[in-house]
């Protein structure tokens, strides 16, 4: 084992200095992806910023009504607040979809949004990876790829990201909020995560030694219906096939408010602005909800083994605006 | 209970199940002799090729990293039987993932960092690690697994095909499959002088001290081997493994005891697998529904090292009366890991195939596939004319259908909806031989008045001890919770290993011998018994392996019912039901958990279980159990394991057929079987994974092609 340095750190600042003073360090929540990555040999940080001890575990209600997640919330926890399952139930449904009982009660929320890819040639190092290590090239491109994405990847990374909850988060119009040496900043759910591009290394936008301190759910106590549904392997403990968050708001008749998020199509959770765009204003009827869905998925393109991936996305969303639109317009 | 009340069949609880759900029993790792290093094999990074340098250099430079062993230093050993074995023995890298060298360090943290640190260098080759069912390489070997002829021939099966009323000609998939039991594969191995003193997990300690023996030039009895506690095997602790001739290597070379236990993500490549097979099936059938050919072939894949021959086609020269036949299997060797058993080798994929075909045909008949079953029950065993010693299928099949509701059901496809699932179910049979094999025991009549009965037998998680105490204790007339019982050490009187479901007939038989000897002693006997007590012994060598006239079975049945999303193509397993006709039952509890423990996999193995090779690098790309699925408890519903009584006098003197495997057989087919009555679609790939069944939904939906819907 790499010996490193390890920093149990109390306040946010204390985290921030102490990995600003160490080289390579990485910041340790759970440890329930970073760990296996550090035996793996994928992650080999010259120090451990323990940040387990930071109070940043709570929820609170903000004046204006949303919800403020502290990033040491765990998964269990902020699926179960009674807060999450009454307003935003695609988060709680989200998280809960994802991992075993065991992970969920170890992991954090602003782990859960750091996580990387599971794609096996990131995880093996005898094969190259240019996420891993950029340059090398894509083991996954022609090699077994059935889990990958279909949409928004390079020719450098096909990866996708793992996550159930940023896929939430996403559709939810949450954010991010992140302090470093430089301040606290705010940056929306949908944005944390990026594309490939030419930097498949890079998974998010977040500064060097930025740390995350929470994430904010926008005002929704009386706020629109939301759901998550997940396509997988096996019934428990299995990362998506496919999966979609949606939150929907109707008024007069049409809809007024409304975000979709696909989850395991992309190197993001892919929030589908373009369907958006084409259902806002219009009547929630299945001709309008297949429309506006075909519009989004248009754009995929799949890979030679990862075909179903665009009807299963596609009956996933269908699936679930369908269930969040009144039956009578349906 | 008293001491002339019978013990066997009954639910005696499991001897060391305290130990084992209090953590105190000790597996092979967690042996931790003075001086203890530990090791991490380095394994090859191409798929074919020769090493041509291997600097340890770096490795050796690291901290605590003692030793780098490898082709060039490794201690020489004696040419193994199994070719598996010869590990650091020369240049050759027969498949990725083949261990090229061994770090021995003071920690297991060192060893993993000393063999990040080994450089190695490789001439290439071009590889094809690719299974194809015309693939040029394909031969016909002479034997299958299990000494079976590769081929059998009856009458002439195609002209009968060609002529039958009606004719099934499908093709099916099913991948490569892993094991993986829950403790991988580890040994601990010291030497104690010329004494060669090994803790291992393995199913039968006996061949791994006759390996180690034989490679290291040793009389067995300067060898000890020791599995007293075994996380699962299921076929792949069978024989030894890489781990162990590893561990005494680097125990002699470093003159300390040393622990391998092989990391997950090494074990695809090192302890076999389920070979993938093609399987393609032609049946035919005369207007009596009565079967007039039978056509299995079976395209598998071994590697370089050695041939090994999944038999997946024997189980059709069981099941039906068919006047013509061919049963005939065809084996490529590529360049990948070398497959070995996993439970049920031969009949799981086979019967899968079989049994799918069998619903194929009884669907094409319009008959019940009960029914069709029943019709072409056959008088002698099909293959060799002998006659069952016990065959209960057609009352496994009632019983079974009786239990499960089947009487109720629309046959018609596609003919059960709620809502967005489609609900089906579906039926298949079951077979496994027995398998029985000779074995040494001893019995001794204690002072105290305790009996300690001593036998090499491995308890992989089954029960053994349990059962072997219940037989024991039968024998000798006395209450149960008087026997003590010594197993899983080559120190003990030599037995058979825990596989082919033969362990506790061949186990038993020789415990049941040496029982009933001293039991006749002890009548002769007055007076106090001496100190060291009274022994007898038993050895079935020339009883347990004679020929049988008979041919021997175990049967089943098998029922699932499926609901299978159209949102998704996700298929979920609402229940399970089996009836098994096994023989004499000798521990309801243990036998259940084995039962319902096959059907589990068995599940896994219809739903979830998927490995692929990696036809660039050629490896498994499953490597963990986060990507390799076995199922989880929300899989698992309800599943119930039931037997019909059967008395059978030519088994072994108890009367048992083995259960270990039979339970995995007929699962796939039931499983996909009921897809098919939900769906109306027929999937001929396993597992059935929510892309399949999706893309199989939608071409059912829109035949014109459109992925639309």
């Amino acid at each position: 084992m790499k010996p490193f340095a390890y920093v149990r750190a109390g306040t946010v600042e204390e985290a921030t200095d102490a990995f600003a003073a160490h080289p390579g360090a990485r910041y340790l929540g759970g440890g329930t992806n970073l760990v296996d990555l550090m035996k793996l040999g994928v992650e080999a940080p010259a120090a451990l910023v323990d940040v387990n001890r930071l109070p940043l575990g709570g929820v609170e209600e903000l004046p204006d009504g949303s919800l403020r997640i502290g990033a040491m919330v765990h998964n269990s926890d902020l699926a179960a607040h009674p807060l999450v399952r009454d307003r935003y139930p695609a988060l709680s449904q989200a998280v809960l979809a994802g991992a075993s009982g065991q992970l969920r009660n170890a992991a954090t929320t602003g782990g859960n949004l750091l996580q990387r890819t599971r794609c096996p040639y990131f995880q093996d190092l005898s094969k190259p990876c240019n996420k891993r290590e950029p340059g090398t090239g894509c083991g996954a491109l022609q090699g077994v790829h059935r889990d990958h994405a279909v949409l928004g990847y390079s020719d450098q990374c096909i990866a996708t990201n793992p996550s159930d909850m940023a896929v939430a988060l996403a559709a939810l119009d949450a954010s991010v909020e992140l302090y470093g040496t430089e301040g606290a900043r705010s940056v929306p759910a949908a944005g944390f995560h990026r594309l490939p591009g030419d930097h498949p290394e890079r998974d998010t936008e977040i500064r060097p030694g930025e740390l995350i301190t929470g994430v904010v759910l926008p005002a929704g106590s009386a706020g629109p219906a939301s759901a998550y549904r997940k396509a997988r392997d096996r019934a428990s403990y299995a990362f998506a096939l496919a999966s979609v968050a949606v939150v929907l708001h109707l008024a007069d008749g049409v809809v007024d408010r409304v975000g979709i998020a696909f989850g395991a199509l992309a190197h993001r959770p892919w929030r589908a602005r373009r369907a958006e765009e084409a259902l806002l204003g219009a009547a929630p009827t299945t001709a309008a909800f297949e429309h506006a869905v075909d519009l989004e998925l248009a754009a995929a393109e799949p890979l030679q083994d990862n075909a179903y991936k665009v009807p299963l996305a596609r009956r996933l969303a269908l699936d679930v605006l369908g269930r969040l639109a009144p039956p009578a317009v349906t | 209970m008293t001491g002339t009340e019978t013990v066997l069949g009954a639910p005696a609880e499991r001897r060391e199940g305290r130990e084992k759900v209090t953590g105190t029993a000790r597996y092979a790792a967690e042996f931790d002799f003075p001086g203890r290093a530990h090791c991490r094999p380095v394994p090859a990074t191409v798929a074919r090729g020769r090493v041509t340098g291997i600097d340890p250099g770096p490795a050796l430079a690291l901290p605590g990293v003692l030793a780098v062993l490898t082709h060039e230093n490794a201690p020489r050993l004696a040419e193994p039987d199994d070719p598996v074995l010869a590990v650091l023995q020369s240049p050759r890298v027969p498949h990725r993932g083949w261990f090229v060298a061994l770090v021995v360090a003071e920690t297991l943290e060192a060893a993993r960092a000393g063999a990040a640190a080994v450089r190695v260098t490789y001439e290439e080759e071009p590889h094809d690690v690719t299974l194809t069912a015309s693939h040029p390489q394909a031969y016909v070997p002479r034997e299958a697994n299990g000494g079976y002829p590769a081929v059998s021939e009856h009458g002439d099966p195609d002209a009968a095909f060609a002529s039958s009323a009606t004719r099934v000609d499908v093709e099916y998939r099913v991948p490569p499959l892993h094991n993986h039991p829950m403790e991988p594969h580890a040994s601990t191995a010291f030497w104690d002088g010329d004494r060669l003193v090994v803790r291992t997990s393995s199913q039968g300690t006996n061949a791994v001290r006759a390996a180690l023996a034989a490679m290291f030039e040793l009389p067995e009895d300067r060898i000890s081997v020791t599995a007293e506690h075994v996380g699962g095997g299921f076929g792949s602790k069978g024989t030894p493994r890489p781990d162990v001739v590893l561990a005494a290597m680097a125990a002699r070379h470093t003159g300390r005891p040393v622990t391998l236990a092989l990391p997950r993500r090494f074990l695809p490549a090192v302890v076999g697998h389920r070979a993938p097979t093609l399987q393609r099936l032609r049946l035919g059938a005369g207007a009596d529904s009565r079967l007039t050919s039978l056509v299995h072939e079976v395209t598998t894949q071994s590697s370089r090292v050695k041939e090994f021959v999944e038999q997946a086609a024997v189980p059709s020269r069981v099941m039906y009366a068919a006047p013509h036949s061919r049963t005939l299997h065809r084996v490529a060797r590529l360049d990948v890991p070398t497959p070995s058993w996993m439970r049920a080798p031969g009949e799981s994929p086979g019967m899968y195939a079989l049994e799918s075909a069998m619903d194929e045909l009884a669907a094409e008949l319009g008959m019940d596939p009960v029914e069709l079953r029943i019709r072409n029950e056959p008088e002698t065993e099909p293959d060799s004319g002998k006659p069952f010693s016990s065959r209960h299928l057609v009352e496994c099949l009632r019983e079974g259908a009786r239990r499960f509701g089947w009487s109720g059901r629309d046959p018609r496809p596609r003919s059960r909806a709620e809502g967005p699932l489609l609900v089906g179910t579906g039926v298949a049979a079951a077979t496994y031989p027995v398998l029985v094999a000779p074995s040494t025991a001893s019995a001794q009549a204690l002072p105290d008045g305790a009996f300690l009965v001593r036998v090499n037998a491995t308890d992989i998680g089954t029960g053994a001890r349990t059962v072997l105490a219940q037989i024991a204790a039968d024998a000798l007339g006395v209450p149960l919770e008087r026997v003590r019982i010594e197993v899983g050490s080559s120190d003990l009187p030599a037995a058979t290993l825990a596989g082919g479901s033969s362990g506790t007939a061949s186990w038993g038989w020789a415990v049941h011998g040496a029982c009933v000897r001293l039991r006749d002693r002890l009548a002769g006997h007055s007076g106090p018994l001496p100190a060291e007590g009274v022994t007898a012994t038993a050895d079935t060598s020339g009883e347990a392996d004679a020929d049988s006239p008979w041919s021997r079975h175990a049967f089943g049945a098998h029922f699932a019912e499926v609901a299978v999303d159209t949102v998704t193509g996700e298929v979920r397993v609402r229940r399970l039901l089996g009836v098994f006709a096994a023989g004499r039952i000798l521990n309801a509890r243990t036998a259940r958990s084995q039962f319902i423990g096959g059907m589990t996999m068995g599940l896994g193995m219809a739903l979830t279980e998927d490995s692929t090779m990696d036809p660039a690098f050629g490896d498994f790309t499953q490597s963990d159990l986060a990507s390799y699925h076995v199922p989880a408890h929300a899989d698992v519903p309800a599943v119930e394991a039931h037997w019909v009584e059967e008395d059978d006098a030519h088994l072994n003197p108890m009367g048992s057929k083995g259960i270990g495997e039979i339970g995995i057989v007929g699962t796939a087919a039931a499983v996909g079987n009921a897809v098919h009555h939900a769906t109306g679609v027929r999937f001929r790939e396993l597992p059935l994974t929510p892309d399949r069944v999706l893309t199989g939904l939608l071409g059912h939906e829109h035949p014109a092609g459109t992925l639309g819907a």
